[in-house]
């Protein structure tokens, strides 16, 4: 340590700076790391406590004299437990990504692609949707005291009961696959995309408008050159929060169909057949894919927006 | 003499009157009021008087209740859908999402100009009031006297012969303001524009103005009108001359005496 710190006095400056960036860089990762590590160890904590009163009743009632280590290392190397250990599901995860090829159905890559083709579809449908209906309240008062309870009643329907109802119908038309799981997805979609294009349509104040009166601009004008960019601030954040939804309504549209593929359909075998790990590893996946979908949305966000930050 | 200077703007036994629910509230009563080419016109006056709302009338953004406007010959519906006028208003109004030409360039867009065409005329502007090299900066990358300043700039885009401001340095320092009255005067003086300029600030009025109208509230109507006559190539060291006091005292007697009416 002194032989660190002799050389630092010598030169001060260069040792306060490399200090300097090593403190920003620990300002920066510590809380996420520490919260992490929090984490990691109450999760542990909390499958040894719940998966051992099937271990003991297995395994170690035959074996008297047994150990905490014991029970520790048994409790974290289940074949199903009640809540698998990290390692557990990353390894599961990792074999499943690298240990089989894309196109394999024991691929969870594959799965997310499905349901994130779903998503996607249902988040364009949803946000075109939201859009209209926006537009439309915002012109006529008297579509929005016709339309808006019905907008907020379709929300107040459970989600997982409406799914087989739809899946349903469509089927009975033909429509099967992505298509009748994306529209699921566009029902959870278009509500915060509605609901804050009205609101953010409806933003410009009265000096705004009388500004584009004095110009003699039409409604032409003041819709596309004033209202639209206005509304952006209040797009965007509803744009993710609708992605977000839309990928919970993809997952949930592939429950009742009992689909071949997609991450609900790993969810539903996975608790057919109890395995605990491979539901953990799809749900971990499923977070995984609405991280990569809200940093796409804020990316395009960024793309869109002139200015920077405001 | 209506010859060589022919009205820009003419307002006769105008009243607006709000209705409310006890008792109607009378913003302008009876107020007439010619403005000729090249004047610059001072509206002033306690809040409450009148002024803003004399201005909003001749601008159309306010419906008259009784009585007659006319811009350039035009009723002020006419004259507004005719862009006869740039209107200034007591915030700069930019909008954020776009650069300072961007911004400049909004009426003129809107008038259907060439994108090209319009920028070079923004750029224009943007020298006159002294912001070259500023355009391609956000609105809340500058200070609000540049703010204001560009929103002037947008107001001059049609080259308009009439240019309304409703107190557009209300809300700046002193200092900023100054310089700012210094700028519009030397702009007014060198384009010979019809300016009519809404204010509360006696100094302000009297610097800028070649006519001061002093309002008083409740009905809101005209005292007085106050001809100037300072030089044309005034700096502000003016005010500090026996010309200038003489004028302000007659404006601040004008106020009193409207204020006592009512009391």
């Amino acid at each position: 340590m002194a032989s660190i710190t002799e050389p630092a006095a010598a030169a001060p400056a260069p040792a306060g700076i490399v200090r300097g960036a090593a403190v920003a860089a620990w300002g920066r990762a510590g809380p996420v790391l520490t919260v992490i590590g929090i984490l990691l160890v109450v999760w542990v904590a909390a499958a040894v406590w719940l998966n051992a009163p099937q271990v003991i009743e297995r395994t170690l009632s035959a074996q008297p004299g047994w150990g905490a280590l014991d029970l520790i290392r048994l409790t974290l190397s289940m074949d199903r437990p009640v809540l698998p250990a990290p390692h557990q599901i990353v390894l599961d995860l990792a074999d499943s990504v690298f240990g089989w090829p894309l196109d394999s159905p024991r691929n969870l890559l594959y799965h997310a692609a499905i349901t994130s083709s779903a998503t996607l579809l249902g988040f364009v449908m949803g946000s075109v949707l939201g859009a209209v209906l926006a537009v439309l309240i915002v012109h006529s008062r008297t579509l929005e005291r016709s339309l808006f309870p019905w907008i907020i009643a379709s929300q107040t329907v459970p989600v997982l009961a409406i799914a087989p109802i739809i899946i349903v119908i469509l089927g009975s038309f033909g429509l099967t696959g992505v298509f009748p799981k994306s529209i699921i997805s566009m029902y959870l979609c278009f509500f915060p995309v509605a609901v804050a294009l009205v609101k953010g349509l409806r933003s410009p104040g009265v000096m705004e408008l009388e500004l584009m009166h004095t110009y003699a601009a039409n409604a032409n004008h003041t819709f596309w050159k004033l209202r639209v960019p206005a509304s952006l601030p209040f797009l965007f954040p509803s744009l993710r929060v609708g992605i977000a939804a839309g990928l919970v309504g993809a997952i949930v549209g592939e429950l009742p169909t009992g689909a071949q593929a997609g991450l609900g359909a790993r969810l539903l075998t996975g608790s057919y057949y109890g395995n605990t790990v491979q539901i953990w590893s799809a749900l971990v996946m499923s977070a995984l894919l609405g991280l990569v979908l809200t940093g796409a949305v804020a990316l395009l966000e960024r793309a869109v927006t002139p200015g920077g930050k405001r | 003499m209506s010859t060589l200077f022919p009205s820009t703007v003419e307002v006769q036994g105008v009243s607006v009157v709000y209705p409310a629910k006890e008792h109607t509230v009378t913003a302008l009563d009876n107020v007439s009021l010619n403005i000729r080419e090249g004047e610059f016109i001072s509206l002033i006056g306690p809040s409450g008087c009148g002024k803003t709302t004399l201005l909003r009338v001749i601008a159309d953004l306010e419906q008259v209740s009784s009585g007659l406007v006319r811009v350039n010959g035009l009723s002020s519906r006419d004259a507004r859908m005719a862009r006869a006028y740039g209107y200034v208003f007591q915030a700069p109004a930019l909008f954020p999402w776009r650069t300072v030409l961007a911004n400049v360039c909004l009426p003129l867009e809107i008038h259907g100009i060439a994108k090209a065409q319009a920028q070079q005329t923004a750029l224009a502007h943007l020298e006159r009031v002294g912001l070259q090299g500023f355009e391609g900066k956000y609105p809340w990358q500058l200070s609000g006297g540049m703010q204001q300043r560009v929103s002037i700039a947008r107001a001059l885009g049609f080259e308009p012969k009439l240019l309304m401001m409703d107190e557009p340095f209300g809300a700046l320092d002193e200092i900023t303001r100054d310089r700012l009255n210094e700028q519009l005067l030397r702009l007014w003086s060198r384009e010979k524009r019809t300016v009519v300029f809404v204010t509360h600030s006696i100094p302000e009025a009297v610097f800028l103005s070649s006519r001061i109208v002093v309002m008083s509230p409740r009905p809101g109507r005209i005292v007085d009108v106050i001809d100037s006559d300072l030089p044309t190539d005034r700096t502000l060291d003016i005010r500090d001359t026996l010309q200038f006091t003489e004028i302000a005292h007659r404006v601040r007697v004008a106020l009193q005496v409207g204020h006592g009416v009512d009391h």
